[in-house]
């Protein structure tokens, strides 16, 4: 049976067989960068397709299905249509932010992808305060909108960066509250011994309705800081025309897109992390017999099924939900999520305190 | 793979957008012309200046933000230790929510948290 884990060890031990350990780091270390962009580059074809086709779904209509087979080289295409566009910087505008927004909202999606475990013993970095760093890391994002929004001279574009400013750090909160719910549970920040802590059932099934409704609002939380609808304010089609993106065109505004799409993935794989157990099958207490066949799946397998059910659910959201109005997306937040998500992270402890948790 | 991850992302994310970019510039042709270069504003002119004062209805609730952020980053370190620390980490963590919740009921009283 394949795995990443034993693949990237006989790259290692291969490598250090034939060359010498300095040369191993360097060679290793372009693999990654490699191994990265690819990842990138895969996802964001599969995710933009994987959109067009659940929004065919939902609305009964068929969606992309002429190029390569069954639609499945649509969004190549679109990449290449993109590609041979002219990626033009508005007169106004102020160049050198405007041309550096991508790069930054590029480099923060990719930082995003350090701490996350696709397999079992397959992650780029294990670090000791992996779930510290993802949030502060995916924070940085609303760096490069601000500076999009600012830099494009148009006044959509200001107004788009503005409301999602406003929108990214008010659902951090409830975000990081959810978040901190699963750190109380497990008593640890490393995203590895998280999934270890689960490896007698998944924390949604252990702990109770307290972590049902953390993960709810977990979920409702990293939609709207990836600014996807029903709270895609930021780039209102109907009010702002495409908001802090309006006046991106060719492979700029392809970097964005991409950027986005990668972001509903990472959070959605910290999602499956936390709640799901990220790479860990399926396994019931001591069910010995059953977790024994859950085991025979692979690890990856598991990892992405969960992420992409996740990216599937806020996918449905987007086809289902209105757009809300700015006030009532705020008031959502502060008035309903930043209180209940508070009072959950006490009943949380308590149920920790008290071992109420299987 | 350690720290290393970190230059070996950047990197990746730099090596990734600028080919991508420079890949584009080669294979298109630029051409400009004064209609072209304007603010896309749906065929309307610009009115006054766009680098201006903006009214943002929630400036107050960037304050509020602060605040609770700061709470988050205290509740990190609480959060890893409250199995081993026990019933006294939740009646802190009570004490600590109380005053923070009044200071939010507060602003909600004195209409912090309306829209402007």
């Amino acid at each position: 049976m394949w795995s990443f884990s034993k693949i990237s060890k006989l790259i290692d031990s291969w490598l250090s067989v034939n060359f010498s350990s300095t040369w191993t780091m360097v060679i290793e270390m372009v693999i990654a960068g490699i191994a990265v962009i690819t990842l990138f580059a895969l996802l964001g074809l599969v995710l933009v397709l994987m959109e067009r086709r659940v929004a065919a779904w939902i609305q009964i209509r068929l969606g992309p299905n002429r190029v390569g087979p069954g639609g499945m080289l649509q969004s190549l295409a679109d990449t290449l249509k993109l590609l041979v566009k002219e990626g033009m910087t508005p007169d106004g505008a102020d160049k050198f932010l405007f041309n550096l927004a991508p790069f930054i909202a590029m480099i923060v999606a990719m930082l995003l992808m350090a701490p996350i475990a696709f397999a079992s013993n397959f992650q780029l970095w294990d670090l000791n305060i992996g779930v510290l760093y993802v949030t502060a890391i995916s924070s940085l994002m609303v760096i490069s909108i601000l500076m999009a929004g600012w830099a494009s001279n148009n006044k959509y574009s200001l107004m788009g960066a503005m409301r999602s400013g406003a929108q990214i750090v008010s659902y951090e909160l409830s975000a990081g509250l959810s978040i901190m719910s699963i750190v109380v549970l497990s008593g640890s920040l490393n995203l590895n011994e998280i999934i270890q802590s689960q490896a007698d059932g998944w924390w949604l099934f252990k702990g109770h309705i307290p972590v049902v409704i953390a993960f709810i609002i977990f979920i409702i939380a990293v939609t709207a800081e990836t600014n996807r609808a029903p709270f895609d304010l930021a780039e209102a089609e109907s009010e702002l025309t495409a908001g802090f993106h309006t006046e991106y065109s060719g492979m700029k505004f392809a970097l964005f897109f991409l950027a986005e799409y990668i972001n509903v993935f990472i959070v959605c794989a910290i999602g499956a992390t936390l709640f799901l157990g990220g790479w860990m099958p399926f396994h019931i207490g001591h069910w010995q017999a059953f977790n024994h066949v859950m085991d025979f799946i692979p690890s990856s397998i598991w990892f992405f099924g969960k992420t992409f059910f996740l990216i599937f659910l806020i996918m449905w959201f987007r086809w289902t939900f209105p757009r809300l109005r700015i006030d009532q997306l705020l008031d959502l937040e502060w008035k309903y999520l930043l209180p209940i998500s508070m009072f959950n992270i006490l009943l949380i402890t308590l149920m920790a305190i008290l071992g109420w948790h299987f | 793979m350690g720290a290393s991850s970190m230059i070996i992302l950047i990197f990746a994310a730099l090596t990734f957008s600028s080919i991508a970019i420079l890949v584009s510039k080669i294979v298109t042709k630029a051409t400009s012309n004064p209609q072209k270069g304007q603010p896309y504003e749906c065929g309307i002119p610009t009115k006054g200046k766009t680098w201006t004062q903006l009214n943002v209805g929630y400036y107050l609730f960037a304050l509020i933000f602060l605040i609770f952020d700061v709470e988050l980053v205290f509740l990190f370190p609480w959060a890893v230790v409250v199995k081993k620390v026990g019933w006294m980490a939740l009646v802190e963590i009570v004490i600590f929510f109380f005053i923070l919740f009044m200071g939010f009921l507060y602003a909600h009283k004195k209409g912090a948290l309306k829209w402007v």
